[in-house]
């Protein structure tokens, strides 16, 4: 299975046509195939939280928007989450690769993973953890589930889901 | 002339547009002004009006403009590469520059100091930027509609605010009627 490719086509069915993005090696394959997608408009972003206000005015102009992100970038939204996102009320998908977990090369990227799902958990995020490949066949359901609540919604994927940081 | 004065006579442009407006006395200044369902207030998110107001008008035809203050612009300067780069001519982003963070206590900003914030967006790559005095906000504004070119207005006026309530709208409620009104 090819999983950049299958999360393309999970955002794709379920309308999703403005994805930004800030880069994780992990997660260059699915940012080029998203980049390589016409039904997707990609917007590459600066910062985590400019990618946040991106997506607002997008969800506001008629579009269904996602956020692909690495989890230092909780650290960077957590106002823009709880401001602007929960607090007018809007969807956003953040698949974000979890740096930090099994499989880690870089022992910084352990300190913010081990406080990334108690902020999650503290925020109130539905948060959904990809450790196998197989887990991907929950994102299409997750995806209906973040536009049917109008929530923020967190899919963490860890360098085990994506075959090994570095050794893919 | 401060930012109250200009959004007082700009508001007959603004009112048949879509407006992202800038968090804190900015926000309550144009809702007190003229409240409009076209008008997005932020609430909360300082730095983020450009970011939403380009996000809403590359989603949508209409034109949007976004009412950012120079405070706001140096809080999310990575706006301005992304909006350089992501070319959406019924995009304008006026920032009202008037060298301090208004709704703070007026601490002056680095753009009331050395920094000239429409140098920043050329450099960034920002085809169109157009500086004008407070006084000309309408005009320049008017043409930048007529232009159908994205574009950032650098409004140079004076420090100071007008003294309006706290707006008390539910958030949904303003994104809700905002909706509506980007659809109707």
């Amino acid at each position: 299975m090819n999983i950049d490719k299958k999360i393309a086509d999970d955002l794709v069915a379920n309308d999703i046509s403005f994805v930004t993005t800030v880069p994780c090696k992990q997660l260059a394959g699915v940012i080029e195939e998203i980049e390589a997608r016409d039904d997707i408009f990609h917007i590459p972003a600066n910062k985590e939280d400019e990618g946040m206000g991106l997506c607002a005015g997008a969800f506001m102009g008629g579009k269904r928007p996602a956020i692909i992100m690495q989890n230092t970038a909780i650290g960077v939204t957590i106002n823009t989450l709880a401001t602007l996102i929960q607090y007018y009320r809007m969807p956003l998908p953040m698949i974000i690769s979890y740096r930090g977990e099994l499989r880690e090369p870089v022992a910084c990227q352990v300190e913010m993973a081990v406080h990334t799902k108690a902020l999650l958990a503290q925020l109130n995020i539905p948060t959904y953890h990809f450790h196998w490949q197989k887990d991907v066949a929950e994102l299409d359901n997750i995806l209906k589930y973040t536009f049917m609540c109008n929530k923020p919604v967190a899919i963490l994927t860890d360098a085990n889901f994506w075959g090994g940081y570095g050794d893919q | 002339m401060i930012r109250s004065e200009i959004l007082k006579d700009i508001a007959p442009i603004l009112r048949d547009q879509l407006v992202v407006c800038n968090i804190g006395i900015p926000s309550q200044e144009l809702h007190a002004i003229d409240d409009q369902p076209t008008n997005f207030y932020m609430l909360g998110t300082m730095g983020l009006a450009s970011s939403i107001g380009l996000g809403l008008a590359l989603s949508q035809p209409k034109p949007v403009i976004a009412i950012d203050g120079d405070g706001s612009v140096l809080t999310n300067l990575g706006t301005l590469p992304t909006i350089a780069n992501n070319v959406a001519d019924n995009f304008i982003l006026l920032i009202i520059d008037n060298g301090s963070y208004g709704s703070t206590g007026d601490q002056p900003t680095y753009a009331g100091k050395k920094t000239r914030l429409e140098k920043v967006a050329e450099a960034c790559g920002c085809e169109n930027v157009v500086t004008c005095q407070g006084e000309d906000t309408g005009k320049v504004l008017q043409a930048a509609l007529a232009s159908r070119k994205m574009t950032v207005i650098v409004v140079k006026c004076d420090s100071g605010n007008a003294r309006h309530p706290v707006i008390t709208m539910d958030p949904v409620v303003i994104r809700d009627r905002f909706m509506k009104a980007v659809q109707a």
